[in-house]
């Protein structure tokens, strides 16, 4: 009885794959599609006309941004009642305050450096704003879609200073922290097989791990981006004690990113960047905003969306950019109340300046 | 059966109240919804990834990994490709798992013989052990355990024992053997040795089953091999001038100890966090294994003059190991999937570079698959050698 089971069976089975094998969708799975798969992202049949992501933020009413999951002082930090701030949180703020007029309309992710892009990956956030740095190996294999840099960085390297280091070349045989799932960590090796040191790695997938364990003295150097030394030097048992290479070891421009394949929602994003630093040139703040509103300035009256409907190409309001400033405020704004002259970082904007400063940053015209 | 059911009850009911049909028409039905449902999944998959344009491939492979990782059984640089770096993963997690097996079950057989000892403190002290190591969560010992690492002094200030061995908070830095010119021709007597081992294994069998008396030939062959080694160890010496090996201290340099071993903190804590935590459970089964020897077995043994220890080791224990061999399997395959914590304490397992791999590739469903088949392999690996072992020393009944 039992043995007479197994070929019809087999038989079905075979038949089942065979069918479903060939060119046109197989008619017993095509019912069962709504039942088993009522994500969004469904409907394997038709992959053109899904719901954009846009579409299902706006439906969600909030937005879902991935954030780092260890304290980065000055980029993203959360305080005893669970509130998020600094300059990676203002950017969710920003895309938040352009969707729906109001910043606190963002669920955090926090994430590690090795789960980060596997959440962007599989949708479970919309937007990764998490000091990220953009590379064409990301922007290819990994599958995202970077909108414009917010922070220009480079790699740098902390060590004790009763050391003795005073540059990367004294670090012949030293033992260096370092974090996992990162573009330092890759700079590391590249940097050391360059100059031809060797170096012994210790390599934590946590960013408090690594600096804990180089706070402890279990290694000689710890490297990450110079913004992250900069916050994590804050961090440590005894700050005085630290220095900062003047080394820099790579660029890395830091800023949101989204997943590939939806390029109406990178375009949201790209703009609301943009906004910021194109409020920053026109001197526009949250302060003198509504001064501004009254402007008779065209191109200003069509940043601000009060005539004309700019916003609509790239699927937001037309007065996104005024709401941006309204809540959050322009880049200049965003920098100096995170990392600015008044914070414990008081870091120079140094590239991270309009271009008409010497700085980097440069917004297409809005128009 | 079929056979058995006359010819005339088949025609006389319909197919759809026919038992036998239903039996088959449910299953297949059944059959059908899974493939189905995973056919769909799969689709919805694909699509997804396509859309994002992240079709899964292997060709990744074969490009520079360009990650360091922080130790290698095999020499490694990051110049070599993922799919070495992923070698070298698989390895690392073989090395502590087999490390890791070893000791737990030494420690797990002490564990369950002081259970079961008459002395109060020892059966006390070991309840104790059992009761608080397996209360808490294996992943919280392994940060205990590493975080006590921290607690050593600095490299530089490393406690020194005799010169050879050195602690600090990065490791224990051992002095170590390292071979000369005339490593090689000591070489041929390790092998001659070898050869020698399995013939004296041999001869001693035969001798047994002729006399048929039991006893165990292993020993004999132990000791026949270190001591033909040992021989030709002092040969070599003597004839090349040159010892096979020397012993290398370690000495302090600017940042870390060059020459010698060094055992990192992260697989130290790895490895003591796992055999802790396995040997427990190994104590409870040798405990069990030991008390269903039934009562009598251990009043014949006294009754014929053995002492206690030699009830133990000849009657009671040898008896034990038959109900003990199954459960121990499964605690060798928890020892080999619980290794994959590691990653929570920079320990550069199998499961830490796969997720390094997928994090810089962004191939997440290839590097997945890749991992599931190598502890699914690991694991058959480990229960077919145990499964062999069983049947070598199962009672055959007569």
């Amino acid at each position: 009885m039992r043995r007479s089971l197994v070929i019809p069976l087999a038989a079905a089975l075979s038949l089942i794959i065979a069918a479903c094998g060939g060119a046109p969708a197989a008619p017993t799975a095509a019912p069962e599609a709504p039942t088993t798969a009522p994500a969004p992202t469904a409907a394997p049949a038709a992959p053109a006309a899904t719901t954009g992501r846009l579409e299902t933020i706006t439906a969600r009413g909030t937005v879902i941004c991935g954030v780092n999951n260890n304290p980065l002082p000055g980029f993203a930090s959360v305080d005893a009642s669970g509130v998020y701030s600094g300059f990676d949180v203002d950017f969710c703020k920003a895309v938040a305050a352009a969707l729906f007029d109001d910043p606190s309309k963002v669920e955090y992710r926090p994430l590690s450096s090795q789960d980060r892009f596997t959440a962007l990956q599989t949708g479970e956030i919309d937007v990764l704003i998490r000091n990220s740095t953009w590379t064409l190996g990301r922007d290819g294999d990994v599958g995202l879609d970077w909108s414009p840099t917010t922070f220009y960085d480079g790699q740098g390297m902390m060590v004790r200073k009763d050391s003795g280091i005073t540059s990367i070349d004294d670090m012949d045989g030293a033992t260096i922290c370092v974090q996992t799932g990162t573009t330092t960590e890759l700079n590391l090796a590249d940097v050391f097989r360059a100059k031809g040191l060797t170096f012994q790695p210790v390599v934590f997938p946590d960013g408090d791990q690594t600096r804990s364990a180089y706070d402890a003295g279990q290694c000689d150097g710890f490297t990450t981006d110079k913004s992250g030394l900069v916050s994590s030097i804050t961090l440590l048992s005894n700050p005085a004690d630290h220095q900062i290479l003047s080394d820099t070891m790579s660029k890395e421009p830091l800023g949101p990113s989204v997943l590939q394949g939806d390029p109406k929602w990178a375009d949201a994003v790209n703009w609301i960047t943009y906004a910021t630093f194109q409020a920053e040139e026109y001197g526009i703040t949250s302060a003198n905003l509504a001064e501004f509103s009254a402007s008779e300035v065209p191109e200003i009256r069509r940043f601000l969306g009060i005539e004309g409907e700019l916003g609509k190409g790239v699927g937001l309001s037309n007065d996104f950019a005024a709401r941006v400033i309204k809540h959050v405020g322009n880049y200049a704004e965003i920098y100096n109340r995170n990392l600015g002259p008044d914070t414990p970082f008081n870091l120079p904007r140094g590239l991270n300046a309009l271009y008409t400063e010497g700085g980097l940053l440069y917004s297409p015209p809005f128009r | 059966m079929a056979s058995s059911i006359p010819r005339t009850s088949r025609s006389s009911i319909p197919f759809y109240r026919d038992t036998r049909v239903i039996a088959v028409l449910v299953q297949v039905i059944f059959a059908v919804a899974v493939v189905a449902g995973c056919w769909v999944l799969y689709q919805n998959m694909i699509a997804g990834l396509t859309r994002a344009n992240l079709l899964p491939t292997f060709s990744f492979l074969n490009v520079p990994a360009s990650f360091p990782i922080a130790e290698s059984v095999i020499p490694y640089d990051p110049s070599m490709t993922y799919s070495q770096a992923f070698v070298v993963g698989l390895l690392n997690t073989a090395r502590v798992a087999i490390i890791g097996i070893v000791l737990a079950t030494i420690l797990g057989v002490i564990l369950g013989i002081f259970r079961l000892s008459s002395n109060w403190l020892l059966s006390n002290v070991a309840m104790a052990y059992v009761e608080i190591v397996r209360n808490v969560p294996l992943l919280l010992q392994l940060i205990f355990w590493f975080y006590l690492t921290k607690m050593f002094p600095r490299v530089q200030e490393s406690i020194n024992l005799g010169d050879a061995v050195y602690l600090h908070n990065r490791g224990v830095t051992l002095a170590w053997p390292e071979p000369t010119a005339s490593f090689s021709n000591w070489l041929w007597w390790v092998g001659g040795a070898l050869l020698a081992a399995v013939a004296i294994y041999v001869v001693r069998q035969i001798q047994f089953r002729r006399r048929d008396r039991p006893g165990v030939a292993v020993p004999y062959a132990i000791l026949g091999w270190i001591v033909i080694a040992g021989v030709g160890y002092v040969l070599t010496t003597a004839f090349s001038g040159m010892a096979p090996a020397v012993l290398v201290f370690p000495e302090l340099q600017r940042f870390n100890f060059v020459g010698g071993a060094t055992v990192t903190a992260s697989f130290a804590a790895l490895l003591i966090g796992l055999v802790i935590y396995t040997a427990v459970y190994i104590g409870e089964i040798v405990r069990s294994g030991i008390l269903a020897v039934s009562k009598g077995q251990r009043e014949a043994a006294r009754a014929l003059g053995l002492s206690q220890g030699q009830t133990l080791r000849l009657v009671i224990f040898p008896q034990a190991l038959r109900i003990m061999i199954p459960p121990m399997t499964s605690q060798y395959l928890n020892l080999t999937k619980n290794s994959s914590l590691a990653v929570a304490i920079a320990y550069p397992d199998l499961f830490y570079i796969a997720n390094t791999i997928n994090n810089q590739t962004g191939q997440a469903v290839p590097v997945i698959l890749m991992l599931m088949v190598s502890y699914l392999s690991a694991s058959l690996f480990t229960s077919l050698l145990m499964n062999w072992y069983n049947r070598n020393i199962q009672l055959v009944e007569r």
